[in-house]
């Protein structure tokens, strides 16, 4: 709560995780929308399939977030038409990067994870902050259950040190399947004790065949 | 047309009520390479037939996809169709961002017709220099619109513009009042017949024509608009020799080279 009358943001909660693998993506989020101490409602998708090989998962202001996702629909469908083609993942990181920081001085309350396969078809995750900040790893999580889920999952997936030779790829090695079991057990300990992560997990996974989407139930309290 | 007193600026108007520089805009119109349109109840086709300056360049993109339920072909200067699209694409865009539903046919071809009547009444700009046939779907059904460079647009059963339309007008004219009912494949199949009137003796193959569909199924379905690839428009065309069993089947398939050389060169579609 904000004691500022001016105040045009609210946090309607949510985390959202991905991973990348070899060829494959795995995109997450929760399905909760809470404001305070309640709930709006337990089937709300975070999620937006912005292009066949392009996931988008935000977690924040639902207002800005629908505003957010809307305006990076639209302008995909735009450059379809100028390209004759889809937009590649690493394209629309970067145009997700200049959209929000074009906001840099209201900026969109969204905390965005985007995921997806790159030009390569190799699997890519990009992490943001509120203002465009971005970087590409190989997983992160966002939102308000970001800070119970990074820690294991820097624990499973992390590679050993950069110094290390010969380099390591980010991505991780694990299959596809490992890796939405990974998610589904990072959710259901995040559940257990952050109050707004809970009810549904909506798990995205793409790979060169296109894109599955599956629903996992959690604990609703 | 005769050069006269009154013709050269648009803001200028004749003595007998006209605006000449709008209806030499639409000459343009009928410099370009034909194109035709056509719509039943459920779909509507697009086909135009394609130039090439000459035989080394490839040849002039007709056609257009605006939105996944609509699309346009041209037929003029194709850098002011090129313009319009863009236009057009904005247009929907903005609609379907604002509204969270598709442009209807009737208002995308309105938003044209204004943006074009725009350039009628000001003494800085100029009329467009193309005529668009608008295509496409939405909830009353399919629809085909003419917008020509002076505002004015029609909504049309089928339509034919460019040089030697005329002849491909005829053709349709013969046959639209079963088109409420065809199927999409009859469509096409009518489109190409349509423009193989235009080509004037030239053998139809897909290299001289594009050809784009946008319809409803009878499911409910929806096919949004796209062109039809040329291997395709190939097996259609043949087919449909097939089916006609010409006797005139003595030219062996053209090759690039003699298909343009008989055509005139339509200079405003270069």
């Amino acid at each position: 709560m904000s004691r500022r009358g001016d105040w045009v943001y609210e946090n309607n909660g949510g985390t959202c995780v991905a991973v990348a693998g070899a060829d494959y993506c795995v995109v997450a989020a929760d399905t909760r929308l809470s404001v305070g101490y309640s709930i709006l409602t337990r089937d709300h998708s975070k999620i937006c399939e912005l292009a066949d090989k392009c996931v988008l998962a935000s977690s924040g202001f639902q207002g800005d977030i629908k505003a957010l996702h809307k305006n990076l629909a639209a302008r995909e469908l735009l450059y379809q038409h100028q390209h004759n083609k889809r937009m590649s993942c690493p394209a629309m990181a970067q145009l997700l990067s200049n959209t929000l920081y074009y906001k840099r001085f209201f900026p969109y309350y969204a905390f965005n994870v985007l995921g997806g396969l790159d030009s390569e078809g190799k699997g890519c995750v990009f992490t943001y902050d509120a203002v465009g900040s971005y970087e590409r790893t190989g997983y992160s999580a966002q939102g308000t259950g970001s800070s119970l889920i990074m820690p294991v999952l820097d624990n499973q997936l992390k590679s050993p040190s950069p110094l290390l030779l010969p380099a390591r790829d980010a991505v991780t090695p694990l299959s596809e399947l490992e890796a939405v079991d990974l998610v589904k057990d990072v959710f259901a300990s995040a559940t257990e004790r952050d109050i707004y992560t809970g009810d549904k997990l909506e798990i995205v996974v793409i790979n060169k065949a296109g894109t599955k989407r599956e629903y996992i139930d959690l604990r609703k309290d | 047309m005769f050069r006269n007193q009154y013709d050269t600026d648009v803001t200028t108007w004749s003595p007998a009520g006209r605006l000449f520089q709008v209806e030499y805009a639409m000459e343009a119109v009928k410099q370009g390479s034909a194109c035709v349109g056509l719509r039943s109840r459920t779909h509507a086709v697009l086909a135009a037939a394609n130039k090439a300056a000459s035989e080394l360049s490839s040849h002039q993109r007709k056609v257009f996809r605006v939105a996944d339920h609509a699309g346009v072909a041209l037929a003029g200067l194709t850098a002011d169709g090129r313009v319009l699209s863009r236009f057009l694409r904005s247009e929907c865009i903005n609609h379907a961002f604002v509204y969270d539903a598709p442009l209807p046919v009737s208002r995308l071809a309105l938003r044209l017709a204004d943006k074009a009547q725009v350039c009628t009444q000001r003494s800085w700009k100029r009329p467009y220099g193309v005529g668009l046939l608008v295509a496409g779907l939405d909830e009353s059904g399919a629809h085909l619109y003419y917008n020509c460079p002076s505002g004015n647009y029609f909504e049309y059963q089928a339509f034919a513009i460019g040089s030697r339309s005329q002849a491909a007008k005829t053709f349709l004219e013969r046959k639209f009042k079963g088109y409420d009912d065809y199927t999409p494949e009859q469509l096409i199949r009518d489109a190409l017949s349509a423009i193989k009137e235009t080509l004037q003796g030239e053998k139809l193959t897909s290299s001289n024509c594009t050809l784009a569909i946008v319809g409803r199924k009878d499911d409910g379905t929806v096919e949004p608009f796209e062109m039809i690839d040329a291997k395709r428009i190939q097996e259609i065309i043949d087919s449909m020799e097939a089916a006609e069993e010409t006797p005139v089947a003595a030219a062996e398939p053209s090759s690039t080279q003699e298909e343009d050389k008989g055509t005139d060169a339509a200079p405003m579609d270069i």
